[in-house]
């Protein structure tokens, strides 16, 4: 029984993990643009979470009507401002200026909020439970997350495939002069596909703080998952992507199971056989 | 167009005079300074950086107290340079290494964890540079600066308590407990788990010998998303005590994760992550009832030699100056000024970094963390303040530290009785 729990707690855990790197997802499958301030984006996102709980009193999952419109609006103006000026110079570019982003957001968190942990109260949704069978019980927290990672997911693939913003960014992701061409605003288009991650990093972020205690240096820690799941799943693919999390979650949790040393190897090794079998993911859009 | 040409011979002489210069310069600057330069090396931005937080508001009220001091009978300039070690190990050697060669430091202190003790103390220790660090558990910065009992060091001096400390304390909660004597252990893969967690030199021996059985599933990696294992392993094997030394985030994790899982130990005594109040704060209601180690606490009593003002009154005048709740880490950011300005005070001569060592190793000073006095004990160069076992309690939405167990300084006041979990 313990085994069958390792993996249901495993299969929610990527939940979590799929909301982390959905955003990353979205934003290379659209510019070819690796985030490596994503991390901390989400706990930025946390802080203003904290900050508008403390100021109005909100539950913290109805913060988010405030905080992922502020976050839209600020990855919208981020993109226009700084981002779209690194793009097609290269690889190098964009990977440095949001490594930039990364150590300016660590330090100006630290700045405003200082160095103490904080963390969201969600008074019993955090702790209460259900036993799905003796010795698996699912906590209500997680279950809300695994449920929100699926909603996230399937919004953004109905974004993507049914509307006209979504036929913009498959058009400027498979080739941005043509899409040019067609009279497509590339940097807008860039603008709002940021916009959209950042939203998806808001609600990220407001699960992060309920979950456990943040600081302004967590952000880099919470990356790596996030990464290891977009290339399982394979790059540009959402699905891909939660199924990514999924198996890095199942993975690290059976391997905490034989021995929590192993826990976080388990997780690289799944990942290291993926790229080994499959150099492109599991289920690749993008060539 | 003649070239000029410089003779080997002359070359070789030339490069070693320039070579030998700085340290010509150094010692003459160091010598005929006016004022007394003490450099501090602390984490002020960073991970690590709630250590150092109240280290300026310290220093603020010591001013006029250090101001007075003289040396021998005659008035002395002390001269404050402070640097931050960015939490970041090689930074720390660096602004070390910066105020030894370009600010001519007479006295190096140094505080929090042994990321930042350790580079500093080794630079002073390279330099022949008298340093005093403290706010890090012994064994980590004596055994982890490959110190040898038998040998110690020549130029660095640390006060602070040891892991021998932290398991008298917490076996001394767990004792007035009367629950099951089976203690889960989570122990990350970092140098304190692996010090906390090792059979030798760890808990696993002494906790044996107090007869409690340890259940430890293994290192997990820090930052950890999912404690399922061990919380299976800890239901198992009817686990009622939990310890471990933790950083906050992870404790967190594992807290809720518990209450998901349906495990309710009755103790659980946790380093590192319970020592700041305002992680307490974050858990709420789950916070009530959780103990850990003192390092310090307003009921400690004792009272600086610099200002007089007591261990109560310095957390209230902290409390009312910041609108936070004290912090352990004041008394030490108080008391390593405190020992620092009683050295400068006896030193015979204060251009001699040799007379400044031997002022540092015959101090014998009633701090506010207690007396410090370096005898030798538990080895060369390091002397122990008193550590006991505390528990958080809430009330009114207020988290306050009292302390339980003090079975190795029964100096320090009880203040209450240990409450199971509920």
């Amino acid at each position: 029984m313990t085994w069958i729990n390792a993996v249901v707690q495993g299969v929610l855990i990527g939940g979590l993990y799929a909301m982390f790197a959905a955003g990353l997802s979205l934003i290379f499958g659209v510019m070819r643009l690796v985030n490596i301030g994503h991390g901390d984006l989400i706990v930025a996102a946390s802080y203003l979470a904290w900050a508008v709980v403390h100021a109005t009193g909100l539950h913290p999952l109805t913060s988010l009507v405030i905080v992922a419109p502020l976050a839209a609006a600020f990855g919208y103006a981020l993109q226009l401002g700084v981002l779209n000026h690194t793009l097609g110079k290269g690889i190098l570019p964009p990977l440095l200026v949001t490594f930039g982003l990364s150590v300016i957001l660590q330090n100006g968190m630290l700045l405003i909020f200082t160095a103490d942990t904080r963390k969201l109260d969600a008074g019993a949704l955090e702790t209460g439970s259900f036993a799905l069978s003796p010795g698996v019980d699912i906590g209500y927290l997680p279950l809300l997350m695994f449920a929100t990672a699926l909603v996230v997911i399937a919004a953004l693939q109905f974004l993507f495939y049914s509307t006209s913003l979504g036929r913009e960014f498959r058009a400027v992701s498979d080739d941005r002069e043509v899409a040019a061409l067609m009279g497509i605003d590339d940097r807008r288009v860039y603008a709002s596909a940021m916009a959209l991650s950042l939203a998806v990093v808001a609600v990220a972020g407001v699960f992060l703080a309920i979950r456990s205690n943040f600081d302004p240096f967590m952000g880099p820690g919470r990356l790596i998952f996030g990464f290891e799941a977009v290339i399982i799943g394979g790059l540009g693919n959402l699905w891909g992507t939660l199924a990514g999390g999924v198996i890095l979650g199942v993975a690290q949790g059976v391997g905490a199971e034989i021995n929590p040393g192993w826990q976080v190897l388990a997780g690289h090794i799944a990942f290291f056989l993926v790229l080994a079998v499959r150099p492109r993911g599991l289920f690749p859009r993008i060539s | 167009m003649g070239k000029h040409y410089i003779s080997r011979r002359a070359f070789v002489k030339s490069a070693g005079a320039s070579l030998a210069a700085p340290a010509l310069l150094s010692s003459r600057a160091r010598a005929a300074g006016g004022a007394f330069k003490i450099g501090l090396v602390a984490p002020f931005t960073g991970p690590l950086a709630a250590f150092g937080e109240a280290q300026d508001w310290i220093l603020a009220g010591v001013k006029d107290a250090i101001a007075k001091t003289g040396n021998n009978g005659k008035p002395v300039k002390i001269e404050f340079i402070i640097k931050d070690s960015q939490s970041n190990p090689n930074r720390a050697a660096e602004v070390a290494g910066e105020l030894i060669n370009k600010d001519q430091v007479n006295l190096l202190l140094t505080k929090d964890t042994p990321d930042t003790t350790n580079p500093v103390s080794d630079q002073a220790e390279l330099a022949g540079i008298p340093c005093i660090s403290t706010n890090c558990p012994w064994q980590p910065w004596f055994f982890g600066r490959k110190g040898d009992p038998a040998k110690g060091f020549d130029w660095t001096y640390h006060f602070f308590w040891g892991l021998e400390d932290i398991i008298g304390s917490y076996v001394g909660i767990w004792d007035q407990s009367g629950v099951q004597k089976v203690v889960g252990g989570l122990f990350p893969n970092d140098a304190d788990g692996n010090a906390w967690g090792d059979p030798k030199l760890g808990l696993p021996g002494p906790l044996a010998a107090a007869g409690y059985k340890l259940i430890d599933p293994g290192r997990y990696q820090p930052l950890n998303n999912d404690f399922t294992a061990q919380i299976a392993a800890f239901k198992k094997a009817g686990v009622e005590i939990v310890t471990g030394v933790m950083i906050p985030p992870d404790f967190a994790t594992f807290w809720s994760q518990a209450a998901q899982q349906g495990f309710k130990p009755k103790v659980v005594t946790v380093g590192k992550a319970l020592l700041f109040p305002t992680t307490l704060d974050s858990f709420g209601e789950r916070g009530d009832g959780l103990t850990t180690e003192v390092w310090w606490a307003p009921s400690y009593p004792y009272k600086s030699s610099l200002t007089g003002v007591s261990a109560a009154d310095l957390c209230s005048s902290y409390e009312k100056a910041s609108g936070k709740t004290w912090t352990a880490t004041l008394g030490f950011s108080h008391a390593i000024l405190e020992v620092a300005v009683d050295v400068v005070k006896r030193a015979k001569n204060l251009n001699d970094p040799k007379s400044i060592l031997d002022a540092i190793a015959a101090t014998d000073l009633q701090t506010i963390v207690g007396p410090i006095k370096w005898t030798g004990k538990p080895v060369k160069n390091v002397c122990k303040t008193p550590l006991a076992g505390g528990q958080w309690t809430r009330k009114n939405g207020k988290f306050d530290l009292v302390i339980v167990a003090d079975p190795l300084s029964p100096q320090i006041p009880i203040g209450g009785k240990l409450k199971l979990l509920g």
